[in-house]
């Protein structure tokens, strides 16, 4: 493959060469020279701009007492508003909220993801087809997704409640109900996300060394001895990268969430997310949003760094 | 010599494989979830409301093109097509131009502290910049504009097109580029020349999953824009904020946003499983 790519470049040499001629050989010149940090300047610009610098605008306006009613005139009151921060319930519910979710709907992804991706781990006709099929929950549009499944959910006339009545359960209020609202929600985001836990894990599992394999069936081990002691430690590093990209991605859940319930009913799903995004863009406390998602950044900033770190040392 | 039916035994019956079919009906059960609701929301989108509403639910109905009409006509959806599409193809092509050699340089001279500052800013929640930016932009009086809304959507596409990219660059042989310095090219010239043109799977995988996520994206376009920018996925969340929702209108609404992913996906499905799984195998 390398001897064929290098033939079919050959071509493009002469041409690039007089090519490199033309241009005025002191521009280019230039350019070469400075190559290393020219090329990734637009796009580190960009990044300071559009990230860096709002961050630290955020953080400056987390010290103030911003908010609709004072208008233009706005003091800087120091620590306050991460003070208030602390001692506001809704806070702290938020995290609640948003680990409860996380943890449901990643835990029940990463499980089902592998238990199907170990089924599916064969060639058989149509094994594209359904790879496509997979595709396409997480290729909807979420918020799309989010309104399709409200109606599935809606009390008198969804899908939901008319499944329940067939399997003899009780009727759900689903999405209208605090305690069922987070679990309702987690819902669609397995219906979304496990297949993404499905393609890697059938991925990492075509990379698997085929001897440990065939020395376990020399050995005699019956399928499932084989998935438990074999297959399953192998996959570790690919399973625990899958969960760990999808716990990120859980983190920051928004759409689903504020299309189907804004964070109702009450406050039981408002996640920290929609907690801030409430605080800014409802209630228009700038000052109090900015600490809160100071606070927000400052705790996925510390888990990314926790995950890369581990990744380093862990060789992952 | 083929046996007459009758003739048939029980050796033959069993020569059908049942452990076949009984895993084929098994993949079919793995299937049907992740399938099921799609095709739920197309049938409903050619109800009408009374057939949507009726339970128990109605499986054999006479289609009816009404809710794409009433969606098209009455609520200007092929504006919002056209905003959306644009706002995905400006950000994708621009942040294609300026992360293909970002990427490039980060592979090729191994920038790792430069890699991971663009990284972080993939991994942070959204809502951490747009307050901010509303602010930024309000000041400016730039909300509402399209340059604002492509710069918020250029903030998650950059990312990862690099991301895509630098693995993509990593796996490509050096040798094609010293043998064009060797020759008296320079490095720039070595790199569009040379290596972009063979970058094809990996810039198609980038372009697509940029595209895909601009075209999908809710929250910022829902701060971000309000009359003229206004992006599909607002105009259908838009669709239920009034007391009484006609439910076909909204499916087919969702029938016209989702269509335009499928086929994306279904064209380079191979590039999208890739572009997901990037990074998350190792070798």
């Amino acid at each position: 493959m390398k001897g064929v790519r290098l033939i079919k470049a050959a071509p493009a040499f002469t041409e690039v060469i007089t090519l490199s001629a033309k241009k005025p050989f002191r521009v280019n010149q230039l350019i070469e020279k400075n190559i290393k940090w020219l090329f990734p300047l637009p796009t580190g610009l960009f990044i300071f701009l559009m990230m860096i610098f709002p961050v630290l605008y955020t953080f400056y306006v987390s010290l103030t007492d911003w908010d609709m009613i004072s208008g233009g005139r706005i003091s800087f009151i120091g620590l306050d508003n991460y003070v208030n921060l602390l001692k506001e319930p809704r806070f702290f519910n938020s995290i609640k909220l948003t680990l409860y979710f996380t943890i449901m709907a990643v835990g029940i992804e990463v499980v089902l993801g592998v238990a199907i991706a170990l089924i599916l781990n064969r060639d058989f006709r149509g094994k594209n087809l359904v790879k496509l099929i997979l595709l396409l929950p997480m290729v909807a549009t979420p918020v799309a997704i989010g309104l399709a499944w409200t109606l599935f959910y809606e009390p008198t006339i969804g899908l939901g409640n008319y499944a329940l009545k067939l399997l003899g359960l009780p009727a759900s209020q689903w999405l209208g109900s605090s305690k069922m609202v987070i679990p309702s929600l987690a819902l669609v985001d397995i219906w979304e996300w496990t297949p993404m836990i499905t393609l890697i894990v059938l991925a990492g599992l075509a990379s698997l060394p085929q001897e440990a394999f065939e020395a376990a069936l020399v050995d005699g081990a019956t399928p499932l001895q084989i998935i438990r002691d074999v297959t399953l430690p192998l996959l570790r590093p690919t399973i625990l990268i899958a969960l760990v990209l999808r716990c990120i991605d859980a983190l920051k859940t928004f759409d689903i969430i504020y299309v189907m319930t804004t964070g109702g009913p009450g406050f039981a799903s408002e996640t920290l997310n929609i907690y801030a995004y409430n605080l800014s863009f409802n209630y228009f406390r700038f000052g109090a949003a900015s600490a809160a998602l100071v606070a927000l950044f400052t705790l996925v900033l510390a888990c990314n760094l926790l995950v890369l770190w581990m990744r380093k040392t862990y060789e992952l | 010599m083929k046996k007459r039916w009758d003739q048939v035994g029980w050796n033959e019956v069993k020569r059908i494989k049942w452990k076949e079919i009984g895993w084929y009906l098994l993949v079919i059960m793995i299937t049907i979830p992740f399938i099921f609701p799609l095709i739920w929301i197309i049938a409903a989108a050619f109800k009408t409301q009374a057939q949507i509403v009726a339970s128990p639910p109605i499986w054999i109905f006479k289609p009816t093109l009404n809710n794409f009409k009433s969606v098209f006509m009455e609520q200007d959806f092929a504006r919002f097509l056209w905003n959306s599409s644009v706002v995905a193809v400006a950000s994708t092509v621009l942040s294609l131009l300026l992360g293909l050699p970002a990427a490039y340089s980060i592979s090729r001279y191994k920038q790792q502290t430069l890699g991971v500052f663009i990284l972080v800013a993939r991994l942070m929640p959204g809502i951490s910049f747009l307050m901010p930016w509303y602010i930024l932009f309000s000041k400016i009086r730039m909300v509402d504009t399209f340059s604002a809304l492509i710069a918020s959507h250029m903030l998650v596409a950059l990312p990862l097109i690099v991301w895509i990219m630098i693995n993509y660059f990593d796996g490509l042989p050096r040798e094609l580029e010293e043998s064009a310095r060797v020759d008296g090219c320079s490095i720039q010239t070595a790199f569009l020349r040379i290596l972009l043109p063979i970058s094809g799977p990996g810039i198609i995988t980038a372009t697509t999953l940029s595209f895909l996520f601009s075209w999908n994206n809710f929250m910022f376009s829902l701060v971000l824009s309000t009359h003229r920018t206004k992006t599909l996925p607002i105009a259908i969340y838009n669709f239920v904020s009034y007391a009484e929702v006609s439910w076909g209108n909204v499916m087919a609404a969702a029938v016209v946003i989702i269509t335009p992913a499928i086929i994306l996906t279904m064209i380079f499905q191979r590039y999208v499983i890739k572009g997901l799984t990037v990074g998350a195998v190792k070798g």
